[in-house]
């Protein structure tokens, strides 16, 4: 699920760089959520999901990209969203997903809470090497 | 030739005809803008410019970004800002600038002095083409960063409900620097209205991610050290789904589906306290 499924719709690619990219993020997403038709809650889900990967992204990644589409997979269909960013990378992925733990400023519940509103989670990251957050939400 | 030459064989071209060529030049201009501004000021801005560009010319040669061009740039500032500020788009800004080229063109003898002379005029032209895009380009940054600062301050009244409560209607992207505001704003009305209770209302509020919780929170907790109560009302059943697979939580502040059963919450409790007067 790190690369984007057979079939899927075309992949549009911003950069996320500045807090004013985290707001362009969740509209395209938004948008996304809409065209395959997800659920108002499952919209809200995913949306909020992006922003915090969005905001992570900007804040301890530095910045990166967003690349996203509507995936479909067989009868499936959901968003795929990737955010890739070249900054200093995790060194422990457990303890940045536990609840409550943040390495900066903030609540701790942003990239946990992301992997509960989202139907499929993948963090790839090595101290050093940057970070790719892909997730998907299927249309139930 | 050398520069120092072109230089003053341009300055002589330019001298002898100049009455001609402001004239075809203002006539070149007017036409692009089809009337959106009136010749006679165009007239004033463009005999200044050209005046001011022969100047340079003949001081100090083709360098448009040198020291002489000081005059010419300054010129250019104003007129491109005045074209941002007037709503032209950089082409419309760019091509009072790229005409002059246009009206030179037909005096060429066709002798190769006088060639090479214009192609060095012409870049010096692109040069001051570019210039005032440039400049076009940050006077509607400025104009948009003022916008949005209005907008800041617009996007975020603070209302007086009742006696003793005040509501903030928020809509839009929660981010720090708006939640800076909004703080500022409750905290002050909760002193000026003498009020006791406040209502932060989020139905307009897209998504409530992580940061937009803690920055409520924080709003909130600084309301309570003044000793005022606050409920969060306007969250939606997506909403309330989000942030509890989120992980967030409110704690002991009230939160509401809608405003009317916040402020039904807040003369409750006002009334249950006995309080008829204020914070004050």
């Amino acid at each position: 699920m790190t690369s984007v499924p057979v079939g899927s719709d075309p992949v549009q690619e911003v950069g996320i760089v500045a807090s004013g990219d985290v707001v362009k993020a969740r509209q395209i997403i938004r948008t996304l959520a809409q065209q395959s038709r997800l659920s108002l809650v499952d919209q809200t889900k995913l949306v909020t999901a992006a922003s915090e990967l969005a905001r992570n992204t900007v804040v301890y990644g530095g910045g990166g990209t967003m690349r996203a589409c509507v995936a479909r997979d067989g009868a499936k269909v959901g968003v795929w969203v990737q955010f890739t960013d070249q900054g200093q990378g995790i060194p422990d992925l457990e303890l940045a997903l536990t609840d409550g733990w943040s390495s900066g400023k903030g609540m701790g519940l942003g990239l946990s809470g992301a992997r509960r509103l989202v139907d499929e989670f993948d963090l790839r990251s090595a101290a050093g090497e940057g970070t790719t957050v892909t997730v998907v939400k299927w249309v139930r | 030739m050398a520069g120092a030459d072109m230089a003053q064989r341009l300055v002589q071209l330019l001298t002898d005809q100049r009455d001609a060529f402001v004239e075809q030049w203002v006539d070149t201009v007017v036409r692009s803008l089809r009337g959106r501004i009136t010749e006679a000021e165009l007239r004033r801005e463009l005999t200044e410019l050209y005046g001011a560009v022969l100047e340079a010319l003949a001081s100090g040669g083709l360098a448009p970004r040198a020291e002489h061009f000081a005059e010419v740039r300054s010129l250019l500032v104003e007129l491109s800002r005045n074209r941002a500020r007037q709503g032209f788009s950089p082409t419309e800004t760019a091509i009072s600038v790229f005409s002059l080229k246009e009206v030179l063109e037909p005096v060429l003898s066709g002798e190769n002095d006088d060639i090479r002379a214009y192609l060095q005029f012409s870049r010096l032209l692109d040069d001051l083409g570019l210039f005032t895009v440039e400049e076009h380009g940050r006077t509607r940054e400025e104009i948009i960063s003022v916008q949005a600062e209005q907008l800041l301050e617009l996007s975020t009244p603070v209302v007086k409900l009742w006696d003793g409560v005040v509501g903030v209607p928020l809509v839009g992207t929660l981010d720090s620097a708006r939640t800076q505001v909004v703080m500022e704003k409750l905290l002050q009305s909760l002193i000026d209205s003498n009020s006791t209770h406040a209502i932060i209302d989020i139905t307009g509020v897209p998504a409530v991610d992580t940061q937009v919780a803690q920055h409520l929170l924080k709003t909130v907790v600084a309301a309570r050290m003044m000793g005022a109560e606050c409920t969060i009302s306007g969250i939606r059943p997506q909403i309330a789904q989000t942030i509890v697979t989120l992980g967030i939580e409110f704690g002991d502040i009230p939160t509401k589906a809608t405003l009317s059963d916040a402020l039904r919450h807040a003369l409750a409790q006002r009334a249950a306290a006995g309080q008829a007067g204020g914070l004050l």
